[in-house]
């Protein structure tokens, strides 16, 4: 039987489509694994389910009853739970009163800890769970909270349990609860729809395996009647459509940037190097540590050991104006976040990493400055009547030209993009490959951060996939291909 | 093409009010105090008031940087205290050299601002609660040096300062002409004002654009506190007497006078020449109301009346852009 339903799901967003024409049926009891690329859709497919996202078009079917749309309290009152990567967890509550947040036991106006104790205590003891109802959220580890969040849920008699990704945060002997508890929720006869990168526990532990990919939804399998390399395939199996500039051979012999057993920030022990003229890719899953390693180049991260030699030299950059100095540019993947200074014009925004070199006594030389972001303006044609249009006018493909236009002026002999086309039209991301290119002709080497397949692959002279905080693999452009950066990239 | 013009020209119009709203509502302020009173519009009086809102205007310089930090300052007006206090005490008790009682004072409230600036960008602690906390400090240490008992008896060289005159114009209100000068200088000229524009719009793309964040945080907060020392020997030499209460409140002051010169609390956003406007306003208003008999308690309701609505205007304002 049938108790979650979705018929042909579509959702659009200005520019892309998240879901098109998605149906997926979910069976009483089982464990079914959703899984896909960065950006597949599974996320707005768990938010459609939870009243988070309103589809488009499309109906959402729970036990029968049949809706367009739901709210976060419909979908709760129908019993539908989500485990969020984030914690909702009060940590100066207790595991009771967490549980019962909202909707306390009360006898008249004063809440009956007791009896939420007492109700917390039985959920526990159904799933063989060692936590005192009474202690503090805050005193718990990860793996205890994410119990607690379970907890709650099913307090709120959750027949439906959508967690995402809820092994990622735990060390393996948590994990291994987890599992033990999956178990006895699926034997319950909750459903579980279960989100994860980790091929080995989708296999152990779910009935049956959706595959999104590109917002479409690609196949469902019986997991007894596939394998890991199959399921990856699926997962990957795109044709290279877009076709990417081309630019000379221009790689040299020297070595521009050598990395040596770099650790910090989540990174553990990683070693590379780039050559001269080269583009090295970094691919991985989010989280991974590709992000976490350009921050400790960068300066914007604390290095905990290992070496970095630019040139032959070693530098210890210990703040981004360290590695600035040295050469070294980073062009951040959350735009709005960490670049763009939106209460600034162009001028100002493409100025900022050098407006010190173009001062004299303290004083910035306006006509110098004036010429700069013109300059780029052209060069790099970002569109807009003005330099002094405050960028937050502009569109996110023309805010992206200023940041690069920035980070130009640096004048750097390595230039970090981190996924510097996420967000971005197809005319502004085909002219940043170019731009790509032309940085690399010119000497330069750049290492790019892309969590899209494509774009790394086709951009890329070579490219190291990490997982964990680890470089997994290692691949020539010879030798590229999406399942093997997938395998390396996904967990076995 | 005609309907276009004209579309164009009322956003322009539109435009136009929305950045120098401020200035309407001065002259409305004025035209109604010239109206009710008959000792407002006369020259003496309009000199006075100008006078009288010089302090003002030279600690708003510095405290508008901090806001645009995104900060706060709410020791500036125990500093400017602390300032009358030592100054005073060096003059008459140490008989010390003016020139030199005044350098020494001003570099005691520059450091004075710098210890907030160190606090705030190495503990990362809230501005609010360091600034609030220096507050009661420096007032507790000017009153263990005044022991509550007003200092006077000054050289007359002192007085120049606050009491004399450059042609028509008295000193205190040229001080506050070239210390905005200054201001408006640091902001739109150098690359140290730039910096604050972009610590306060977005401190981490401020940081990976290479800005040394810490340095422009004790500056700023340094030239907050050297502002507030230069307000406070312009009052000192005012009144000619220093007591241990001068600056009480004066920070609120400041403050309403850089959120109605459209300095925004969040940060970021704001220039010098508006809050000329706010000072003029609230000066004018102060003054105004003594015109009109108004008692110093509902002075007390209508200047928090403003500064509550100012701020209103000024988030209002960034909830539309957002």
């Amino acid at each position: 039987m049938n108790i979650l339903e979705l018929k042909n799901i579509t959702k659009k967003y200005p520019g892309v489509i998240a879901l098109n024409d998605v149906s997926i049926d979910f069976v009483k009891g089982e464990a079914h694994a959703l899984v896909g690329e960065n950006g597949a859709g599974k996320s707005t497919l768990i938010k459609s389910c939870t009243g988070a996202v309103i589809p488009n078009s499309g109906k959402i079917v729970i036990e029968g009853e049949e809706f367009s749309s739901l709210t976060p309290q419909l979908s709760e009152s129908h019993g539908i739970g989500v485990i969020y990567q984030e914690f909702n967890l009060v940590g100066e509550l207790s595991v009771a009163e967490n549980i019962f947040l909202g909707r306390a036991i009360r006898k008249g106006l004063i809440v009956n800890k007791k009896a939420m104790a007492r109700e917390a205590a039985a959920i526990f003891e159904q799933f063989n769970i060692d936590i005192d109802p009474n202690e503090l959220v805050s005193n718990l580890t990860v793996g205890y909270q994410q119990l607690v969040e379970i907890a709650k849920a099913l307090s709120q008699k959750a027949r439906i349990l959508i967690m995402d990704e809820p092994s990622a945060p735990l060390t393996s002997a948590e994990a291994e609860r987890l599992y033990e508890v999956v178990e006895k929720l699926k034997a319950s006869g909750v459903t579980i729809i279960y989100i994860s990168h980790r091929m080995e526990e989708i296999f152990r532990l779910t009935e049956r395996i959706t595959v999104l990919r590109d917002g479409q939804k690609i196949d469902t399998v019986k997991t007894s009647e596939t394998s890991m390399d199959a399921l990856v395939k699926l997962m990957v199996g795109r044709e290279l459509k877009e076709t990417y500039p081309q630019r000379k051979a221009c790689i040299s012999d020297e070595v521009l940037l050598d990395v040596q057993n770099l650790s910090g920030n989540g990174v553990k022990d990683i070693s590379f190097h780039i050559k001269k003229g080269e583009v090295l890719g970094f691919a991985g899953l989010i989280g991974a540590g590709r992000t976490e390693t350009a921050e400790l180049l960068f300066g914007a991260a604390k290095i905990t050991a290992g070496t970095v030699h630019l040139n032959g030299k070693e530098v210890k950059p210990k703040s981004p104006r360290d590695a600035i100095d040295s050469g070294i540019a980073l062009v951040p993947e959350d735009r709005k976040g960490k670049g763009a200074l939106m209460e600034m014009t162009i001028r100002s925004n493409t100025s900022m990493a050098v407006l010190e070199r173009i001062s004299k006594c303290f004083t910035i030389d306006l006509k110098a400055e004036r010429e700069l972001a013109e300059s780029y303006k052209q060069s790099i044609r970002i569109k807009t009547p003005s330099i002094e249009q405050k960028i937050k006018n502009l569109s996110g493909g023309n805010q992206q030209k200023v940041i690069i236009a920035r980070w130009l002026a640096s004048e750097p002999e390595l230039v970090i993009f981190d996924e510097p086309t996420r967000g971005i039209d197809v005319g502004a991301k085909s002219e940043i490959y170019t731009l790509v290119n032309a940085l690399v002709e010119e000497g330069k080497s750049v290492l790019m951060i892309s969590s899209e397949m494509e774009e790394v692959m086709g951009m890329s002279d070579r490219i190291i996939v990490l997982c964990d905080g680890k470089i997994s693999g290692s691949l020539d452009r010879k030798d590229f291909n999406q399942e093997t950066i997938m395998n390396f990239a996904s967990q076995k | 093409m005609g309907h276009l013009e004209n579309l164009k020209g009322a956003a322009k119009a539109v435009n136009f009010v929305k950045q120098n709203g401020i200035y309407i509502v001065l002259l409305v302020l004025v035209g109604f105090f010239s109206i009710a009173t008959e000792n407002f519009l006369v020259s003496h009086n309009l000199m006075n008031v100008a006078r009288q809102v010089s302090m003002l205007g030279i600690a708003s310089v510095g405290f508008a940087f901090v806001l645009l930090l995104g900060g706060i300052d709410l020791s500036v007006g125990s500093n400017i205290t602390l300032v009358n206090v030592v100054c005073g005490w060096l003059l008459v008790n140490q008989g010390m050299n003016p020139v030199l009682a005044i350098v020494l004072t001003l570099v005691m409230a520059t450091l004075i601002g710098f210890t907030n600036g160190w606090i705030i960008a190495n503990l990362q602690m809230p501005p609010l609660i360091v600034t609030l906390a220096m507050m009661i400090i420096i007032e507790g240490v000017a009153f263990l040096i005044s022991k509550g008992i007003p200092i006077y008896g000054f050289p007359e060289s002192f007085a120049v300062i606050g009491q004399g005159y450059i042609g028509p114009i008295p000193v205190p209100v040229v001080i506050m002409v070239v210390i905005l000068g200054i201001g408006a200088f640091i902001l739109n000229k150098t690359y140290f004002g730039r910096y604050f524009y972009a610590l306060g719009g977005n401190e981490e793309a401020a940081k990976l654009s290479g800005i040394k964040v810490k340095n422009v945080k004790y500056l700023v907060y340094s030239l907050s506190g050297f502002f507030a020392g230069v307000a406070g020997i312009v009052i000192l030499s005012r009144t000619n007497s220093a007591t241990s209460n001068v600056g009480e409140g004066l920070e609120l002051e400041i403050l309403t006078a850089c959120v109605l010169g459209g300095i925004s609390v969040t940060g970021g956003i704001g220039r010098i020449s508006n809050i000329v406007a706010g000072v003029l306003i609230l000066g004018v208003l102060s003054n105004g109301m003594v015109l009109l008999n108004v008692t110093e308690f509902t002075q007390m309701v209508i200047k928090g009346s403003v500064l509550m609505i100012a701020v209103a205007f000024d988030c209002l304002q960034h909830r539309k852009t957002a």
